[in-house]
C-alpha cells in the first residue's frame, strides 16, 4: 500500500506526520531510527524549543547532523547537559518527559508492542534487539507516539512477545499493574493513517486517513478490528519546503531511504 | 513484602551485598599501584572462561573494541554477556563464538544500520542462548543496586509485560504505597572493560561527554579494566578532581589504547568507521565470510596497532577525526538504495 506520492516519499511523510504531533516547549525521549529524523525536523520547523532527550545521557542538543546512534556525540552537541543513562531514565520515571517515540515489529489493538522475538522465545524464528529503552519509554513517558509500517503481519491479534506496555488488556490494566498514572500510547502513525486510542475501551481508533487512503485499506492491513469514528480527518500533507528540510537532515537517506 | 510475581529469567551476576563486601576486602586494594599493562596481559589475567562480562559505553560509542578483539584472539569461551545497549561490540564477540549466554536489553541490532546478522544467527541456531530479558533502565539499575551495595532497586518499569516474565526481577506489594512495584536485583559482572578519554597509571579515569552507563557499571564491576585514549599524570588528575569519573580504587588494570574504540565512535576524538562496519555487516551475513573477517582482522594481526594499519592507518584515522569535528561529512556505505 503506497500513499499517492507527489513530492514526498512514504518515509518522509511518516517522519513529517510524527514530527507534527510534537508540541514546542515540551520534552521528547527519542529512540533510534525514523524518530531521530522526526525530532530533528520538529526542532528545525514548528518546535524550535522542544527539549530532546536521549537515553544515553544527551539532553537538549542542537543537533548538527543526523545522529547514527542515540548514544553518539551528536546527541549532546551544544547540549544543555551531557548526563548519563541513569539521569535520563530517572528524569523519565519522575515525570519530566512528556513524549516518547517508539517503533515496533508488532502492535496489537491496545498499543502493546513487540521488539523482542518472532516465534517462541527460547528458539525464535527471528531474534530482534529486545526492549532497549522501549519498555522504559512505554512505562514512564506521559504520551507515547508509535511510528511503524502497517500490514496484517505487524498489526496482530496477539503479539509473539509483549516487550513494551500499551494499555495491556484494557481500561484500568496499567494502573492495576502499578504503572505510572496517566501514561500510555497516544498516537500510532503508519504509512496509511494516524490513530489514537478510545478513552473507554483503550482500543486503537482511526484518527486521520492519509490522502488517497480508504477505511477499507486500513482495515485490510490489520488483523484486528480498528475502531472507526463517525468523523475521520485527512492527514496534513507536507509542503515542498518541509520535504527540503527533511532531506537536508538526512542527505544520505540513512533513515529516510 | 508480599511477592506478587516472579520473573523466570536467569539471575546473572548475582551476589549478596556481604559476598561483594568480602570480595572487595580481599581483592580490591586502596594502595597506589602502577596498574599499566598491555591488553594482552589484561585479558590473560582478568578474563576467565565462563565469566559474566560487561562492556561500558554504548555498543559502538566509546567501547573497548581493543579488548573485544583480544578476548577473541585469546580464545576465551563460554562467556555470559550483559547485552546492555550492545551494538557492534557484542555482535562481534557473539559471532566469534565466545559467548554462550546473554541477558539483552538491546543486542543483535546495529541501530540505524539494521539488525546484526552474525549474533542473530548464533541465537537463532541455538549456539548462544538468551537467558533473561530486561530493559535499558532496568539493567542500568541492576548496576545501580550493586553500586549501592544493596540487593535490589525498586522501579516502576517492566510491569505487565513478557519482558518482566523473562527477567530476573520480581514484583512485590510496596509497603509504602500499597501498589505493585518491580524489584530489580543487583548484578556484579566478573569482568568489565570501559574505554575512557584519560586515565593515570593508578586508574583514576576521566570521561568527557556523556558517561552513559559507566558511573554505576564501574562500581558494580568485580574486575575492572580501563582502556584509555591517553595516559596522564596523577598531578593532572589532582588539578581537576571534579573531572574524575572513576576513582583508582575501583580499577584493576589500565591499558593505554589510542583509537581503542575503532570502528566505534570516540566522542570528541574520532567518528564511527562506517566503511569498516559495512564490511563487517556484509561479512557477518555468511559463516565462512565471518571466519575470514576474523582471520584477517584478529588472528592475522600481531596486535591492535597492526589492525589499525590494516583498516586504513593514519589516513583513515585523520579522516575519522575530521568527521567527528564536523570538518568533513560522514558517508554511509551500508545504506540500501532503492
Amino acid at each position: 500500500m503506497v500513499v499517492e506520492t507527489t513530492h514526498y516519499k512514504t518515509s518522509e511523510f511518516l517522519a513529517y506526520t510524527a514530527a507534527k504531533t510534537l508540541v514546542d516547549g515540551k520534552s521528547i525521549f527519542v529512540g533510534t531510527g525514523l524518530p531521530l529524523v522526526a525530532a530533528t525536523f520538529a526542532q528545525r520547523s514548528h518546535a524550535p524549543n522542544i527539549l530532546v532527550v536521549f537515553e544515553a545521557g544527551g539532553i537538549g542538543p542542537r543537533i548538527p547532523e543526523l545522529p547514527i546512534s542515540v548514544g553518539g556525540s551528536f546527541t549532546f552537541h551544544q547540549g544543555i547537559m551531557a548526563a548519563s543513562m541513569h539521569d535520563v531514565m530517572a528524569f523519565s520515571q519522575a515525570g519530566y518527559v512528556d513524549f516518547g517515540f517508539l517503533g515496533a515489529a508488532q502492535i496489537d489493538m491496545y498499543g502493546n508492542l513487540n521488539t523482542t522475538v518472532i516465534g517462541p522465545h527460547d528458539l525464535p524464528k527471528a531474534r530482534l534487539p529486545g526492549s532497549g529503552g522501549a519498555n522504559d519509554v512505554g512505562s514512564f513517558c506521559h504520551q507515547t507516539i508509535i511510528m511503524m509500517y502497517q500490514d496484517k503481519r505487524r498489526f496482530v491479534n496477539k503479539l509473539d512477545f509483549v516487550t513494551t506496555p500499551g494499555y495491556l488488556n484494557g481500561p484500568g490494566a496499567r494502573e492495576k499493574c502499578g504503572l505510572p498514572a496517566n501514561t500510555g500510547p497516544y498516537r500510532v502513525i503508519t504509512q496509511l493513517a494516524t490513530y489514537d486510542f478510545d478513552e473507554e475501551t483503550k482500543r486503537m481508533r482511526l484518527l486521520t486517513l492519509h490522502p488517497g487512503i480508504t477505511v477499507e485499506q486500513v482495515q485490510e492491513n490489520s488483523s484486528f478490528e480498528i475502531l472507526v469514528p463517525d468523523k475521520v480527518g485527512t492527514t496534513e500533507i507536507p509542503t515542498k519546503e518541509d520535504i527540503e528540510i527533511l532531506r537536508s537532515i538526512d542527505p544520505y537517506g540513512v533513515a529516510l531511504g | 513484602m508480599e511477592i506478587l510475581k516472579e520473573g523466570k529469567g536467569k539471575r546473572l551476576g548475582w551476589h549478596t551485598p556481604d559476598e561483594h563486601r568480602q570480595y572487595v576486602m580481599e581483592n580490591k586494594s586502596r594502595e597506589l599501584i602502577d596498574k599499566r599493562m598491555s591488553i594482552q596481559e589484561a585479558v590473560a589475567k582478568f578474563v576467565n572462561d565462563g565469566d559474566f562480562i560487561a562492556f561500558g559505553g554504548f555498543g559502538h560509542v566509546r567501547v573497548s573494541m581493543i579488548a573485544i578483539y583480544e578476548i577473541i584472539r585469546q580464545g576465551k569461551r563460554d562467556l555470559k554477556a550483559a547485552g546492555k545497549t550492545t551494538v557492534h561490540d557484542l555482535d562481534v564477540l557473539i559471532s566469534a563464538g565466545c559467548v554462550t549466554e546473554v541477558e539483552p536489553s538491546y543486542a543483535f541490532g546495529h541501530e540505524l544500520r539494521g539488525l546484526s546478522p552474525g549474533s542473530r544467527r548464533m541465537v537463532e541456531s541455538g549456539k548462544c542462548r538468551v537467558v533473561a530479558e530486561i530493559s535499558n533502565a532496568a539493567f542500568q539499575w541492576r548496576w545501580l543496586a550493586a553500586s549501592l551495595g544493596v540487593p535490589f532497586i525498586p522501579a516502576r518499569n517492566l510491569s505487565g509485560t513478557d519482558t518482566f516474565e523473562y527477567s530476573s526481577s520480581i514484583i512485590v506489594k510496596d509497603p509504602f504505597t500499597g501498589q505493585p512495584i518491580t524489584l530489580i536485583p543487583a548484578a556484579y559482572p566478573d569482568c568489565v572493560f570501559i574505554h575512557v578519554d584519560r586515565a593515570d597509571m593508578y586508574g583514576n579515569a576521566q570521561i568527557d561527554g556523556i558517561t552513559i552507563q559507566d558511573v554505576e557499571l564501574s562500581r558494580a564491576a568485580r574486575k575492572l579494566i580501563i582502556t584509555t585514549e591517553e595516559i596522564i599524570s596523577n598531578d593532572e588528575i589532582r588539578r581537576e578532581p571534579k573531572r574524575t569519573t572513576i576513582p583508582y580504587f575501583l580499577v584493576d588494570g589500565v591499558v593505554e589504547a589510542p583509537f581503542g574504540s575503532h570502528p566505534g565512535e570516540m566522542p570528541g576524538w574520532y567518528y564511527f568507521d562506517e566503511e569498516h562496519i559495512a564490511e563487517w555487516l556484509a561479512a557477518s551475513k555468511d559463516p565462512a565470510a565471518t571466519e575470514k573477517y576474523f582471520e584477517k582482522y584478529v588472528f592475522g594481526v600481531k596486535d591492535f596497532e597492526e589492525y589499525l594499519e590494516l583498516v586504513g592507518g593514519i589516513r583513515k584515522i585523520n579522516q575519522l577525526k575530521r568527521i567527528e569535528k564536523l570538518a568533513e561529512k560522514p558517508e554511509y556505505p551500508w545504506v540500501k538504495k532503492k
